[in-house]
């Protein structure tokens, strides 16, 4: 117990202190995580209201696959990424390899699947008797689907905050396509396995508090924005 | 993503970057973390240290996807270089590993003078012993020294933790088992290991590090020029003076012992 409490007391002196390491650390956990997210939005919101509002041959196995994709195993997909983006691999000529371009890469991967198929399940739980009467009202189909869209915030919002919760906390791709290198591609998640396996667990403890501290922040404020016309 | 938009890099023989294929205990003991940026800022050249087991870095460099080597698995080097895949391998500085387990040393091997036959004892008594098993440079030592006691290790009482040496320890000092560390590792952990070392200062227990150019033949990629800069750097009488006395402030003793200019009849 006195470990957790030793690593609990040093996140802080870590963080007031200013150790520019671990600030540089924490941003670039921020910033490649909120990237990956907003991108996998941009995927994953127009893609999941699709699949919800269209039928097509076929339909049922897309669906299967997105679903099966919100529980892709992060290493497979840092295994299938680093495979791309070796020197020799098809998209080697980009250099993108153990970038930060290239975790924003594989965490989109990891988060798109899991927004998609929350915006499906969420667009697809609104009733079709609904979208028949905005259509009788006279609205195009352009009006109709952003109305089902702002009908749907609150789980689309779970999405979101289910997207970056999948990214800011996997290490297997991280550390796989970004390969930890220290002042460019090291994130909380990788600098504590790092941490961990030099058996500095105190330091190790203290990257965990503020990488759980950074995502209760982000789902306290998502959390606040979804409840407040509640409220 | 503006990064992924930005257009190929269409000639590599001016790359300014170098990709050091390592060990976790080069990392590890901080000692990467010293050497690079000087090489850095010497050379121009930006420096990315990938640190994997010692299999995992050299199949990399094989594959044309890194542009030097330094690794701790000599046998395993040695069949790189002749396979053609890794060129010019050179002795940077060695460290030793040390047969560690419980105090109360169920298998009797305490200050035994081969490791083999310590070995051979753990394995008679039916000891548990804790083996990293993932073809780290450690890994292919300990299997080596299995081969010559004429051992083949398997369950109940031997384990294989698949981790790196820091994990390996932590089962083993929670398992009360023997097992094999380098001693830089082992020295980092201080207090937190309650094993003693038990056999150690055998020849075959040597721990060398070399360095190794990829062969640019492996991929259309391979920054030969970057990586042969970084392998003479390893070399150099300043890297050689830094490497002799690392470790000295925080464990009261040097973690390795350079070695430039020696060769394999010299062990």
């Amino acid at each position: 117990m006195g470990l957790i409490l030793d690593g609990v007391l040093q996140a802080f002196r870590l963080l007031l202190a200013g150790d520019p390491e671990v600030w540089r650390i924490t941003l670039l956990s921020l910033q490649i995580s909120a990237t990956a997210t907003l991108l996998a939005l941009a995927v994953g919101i127009p893609g999941g209201t699709l699949l919800a509002l269209t039928r097509f041959p076929g339909r049922g196995l897309v669906v299967s696959l997105v679903n099966t994709g919100m529980g892709l195993p992060p290493v497979v997909v840092g295994l299938f990424v680093t495979i791309l983006l070796w020197r020799n691999g098809l998209l080697g000529a980009l250099e993108l390899l153990y970038t930060p371009s290239a975790m924003v890469l594989a965490q989109l991967v990891i988060a798109a699947p899991i927004v998609t198929g929350l915006t499906l399940a969420a667009v697809q739980q609104i009733p079709e008797r609904f979208r028949l009467q905005l259509l009788a009202l006279g609205a195009s189909r352009v009006q109709m689907t952003w109305v089902l869209i702002k009908e749907a915030r609150l789980p689309l919002l779970a999405a979101l905050m289910a997207g970056f919760g999948g990214v800011i906390s996997e290490v297997g791709a991280s550390m796989m396509v970004g390969g930890n290198i220290k002042g460019a591609t090291r994130v909380l998640t990788t600098a504590t396995v790092l941490e961990t396996g030099k058996g500095n667990f105190d330091v190790a403890i203290a990257l965990s508090v503020i990488l759980l501290a950074i995502t209760f922040l982000v789902n306290w404020a998502l959390t606040w924005i979804q409840q407040r016309r509640r409220a | 993503m503006c990064a992924l938009g930005a257009p190929p890099t269409p000639l590599r023989a001016e790359s300014r970057v170098v990709i050091l294929s390592t060990t976790t205990s080069t990392q590890d003991s901080g000692l990467l973390e010293v050497l690079v940026p000087t090489f850095e800022k010497q050379n121009g050249l930006t420096v990315k240290t990938i640190s994997v087991g010692t299999g995992q870095a050299l199949a990399l460099a094989a594959r044309g996807e890194a542009d030097v080597t330094l690794a701790h698995a000599p046998a395993l080097e040695k069949k790189y270089v002749e396979d053609g895949k890794m060129r010019n391998r050179r002795f940077v500085m060695y460290n030793d590993f040390v047969i560690i387990g419980p105090e109360d040393d169920p298998a009797k091997i305490k200050g035994m003078a081969k490791a083999v036959d310590a070995l051979k004892r753990v394995a008679a008594s039916g000891s548990r012993f804790v083996s990293r098993g993932d073809k780290s440079g450690t890994h292919v030592l300990e299997q080596g020294l299995w081969t010559q006691a004429g051992i083949e290790p398997g369950a109940p009482w031997y384990i294989e933790s698949g981790q790196g040496m820091g994990a390996t320890l932590g089962i083993a000092n929670d398992r009360r088992a023997y097992t094999i560390t380098d001693r830089g590792t082992y020295l980092a952990f201080g207090k937190r290991i309650a094993l003693p070392v038990l056999v150690e200062k055998d020849r075959s227990l040597l721990n060398i590090y070399s360095v190794m150019e990829v062969n640019p033949a492996n991929g259309p990629r391979v920054n030969a020029a970057g990586g042969k800069a970084f392998a003479d750097f390893m070399l150099t009488p300043e890297v050689q003076a830094v490497i002799r006395t690392f470790g000295m402030d925080k464990y009261g003793q040097a973690l390795f012992v350079p070695i430039a200019g020696k060769k394999d009849e010299d062990f």
